[in-house]
């Protein structure tokens, strides 16, 4: 009995020992992270428009062009080119049509509702003529499009949720309780592709996914959800075009 | 064979209070640069935690300073080999891994 109170201590004093010898230091730190595209050779960015789909609840083209120029305004050195968004579904399909020869119109392309869909129009952004063209009517600036998919999401999953328990002295506890429960939301799908609007080329082009999910109880306005998966993806854009410098805190050791 | 032994031990015992010097000097590097960066001086706390982790290379805590040190600095690769490298010697350490968790965060979003 004695020799277990004795290493009883012992073990308490090694702790308390290691933790009065184990000094550390919180620090707050920047990390510079570096641009993944050099964009040196321009002085401006024109965020053309984008193929978008999915809910009708929020215009994607419109909502996505409009945030990401107010994002580059504020957080980028280029100078951001204020024009009409470019139809570019309408431009993708004229451009089917137009391949067609002149003979019967080409079919035109569903709605897009989903992943698959896109792919009918995907075509637009390989057009190096289309882009070049564009470039010289803005006197050649960086150029941002690509395609936006934002879907209603419906899914069963477990999900933890704490509960208030008593035992039978009438004390309260708190547990964790999981429960299989009906979630809705919405999943941001798609792509940004940065085109040299010198050349009309793709640069760089980066895919994108971000799902959120509430209970199905809640209501959530679709546009709500929308700029909360943006916000989710506006750092990694940004980090395509100009350096950033992430904020945080760091433990130092003795 | 009894004298081999004996020398190992003797040489062991001889050892000890060279390594634990190596120890004390590193650690008045560590210090030296806790205090520097703390004050923003970053170029000199790296130097000096470089130099804590050449005096005594076994020194988990040096290698997570100088991961930090490179973190804010830019330098993600070397930030990365170093928080390896003080995760090698002492694995269990909690507040490391919760400092290459942070890095990993950052990192992977640049490399996405």
């Amino acid at each position: 009995m004695i020799a277990r109170r004795v290493s009883l201590l012992g073990s308490v004093a090694a702790m308390l020992i290691a933790a009065a010898c184990t000094n550390s230091f919180e620090i707050p730190i920047e990390t510079p992270i570096r641009p993944k595209l050099d964009v040196a050779a321009f002085q401006r960015v024109l965020v053309a428009g984008f193929i978008a789909g999915g809910t009708e609840d929020v215009d994607g083209n419109l909502e996505t062009t409009r945030l990401l120029r107010s994002q580059l305004r504020t957080k980028s050195e280029l100078r951001v080119i204020d024009s009409d968004v470019l139809p570019l579904q309408d431009v993708a399909t004229e451009g089917r049509n137009g391949d067609s020869g002149g003979g019967a119109a080409a079919p035109v392309p569903p709605p897009i509702k989903e992943q698959k869909d896109l792919e009918a129009y995907e075509h637009v952004f390989a057009n190096i003529e289309y882009w070049k063209r564009i470039g010289e009517e803005y006197q050649q600036p960086l150029i941002v499009t690509g395609t936006v998919l934002f879907t209603p999401l419906q899914r069963n999953q477990i999900v933890q949720r704490e509960q208030e328990v008593y035992d039978s002295f009438g004390r309260r506890r708190v547990v964790p309780v999981r429960t299989y429960q009906e979630r809705k939301g919405f999943s941001l799908d798609g792509r940004f592709i940065f085109i040299d609007g010198r050349s009309g080329a793709t640069l760089h082009s980066e895919s994108f996914n971000e799902q959120v999910l509430y209970n199905a109880n809640q209501t959530t306005p679709a546009l709500s959800s929308y700029f909360e998966l943006m916000d989710r993806l506006i750092p990694s854009f940004l980090s395509t075009l100009s350096s950033q410098k992430i904020k945080g805190t760091r433990i130092l050791l003795q | 064979m009894r004298i081999a032994a004996l020398i190992v031990a003797v040489l062991a015992l001889a050892a000890a209070p060279l390594a634990a010097d190596a120890r004390d000097d590193a650690k008045k590097q560590v210090e030296f640069g806790i205090s520097v960066a703390q004050r923003g001086l970053w170029r000199e706390a790296i130097y000096r935690w470089e130099r804590a982790t050449q005096i005594d290379p076994t020194y988990a805590a040096a290698h997570n300073n100088l991961a930090i040190a490179y973190e804010h600095e830019g330098d993600l690769t070397k930030a990365r080999a170093a928080y390896e490298k003080a995760l090698e010697l002492e694995p269990g350490n909690a507040l490391i891994k919760q400092n290459y968790e942070l890095f990993k965060e950052i990192n992977d979003r640049t490399t996405r």
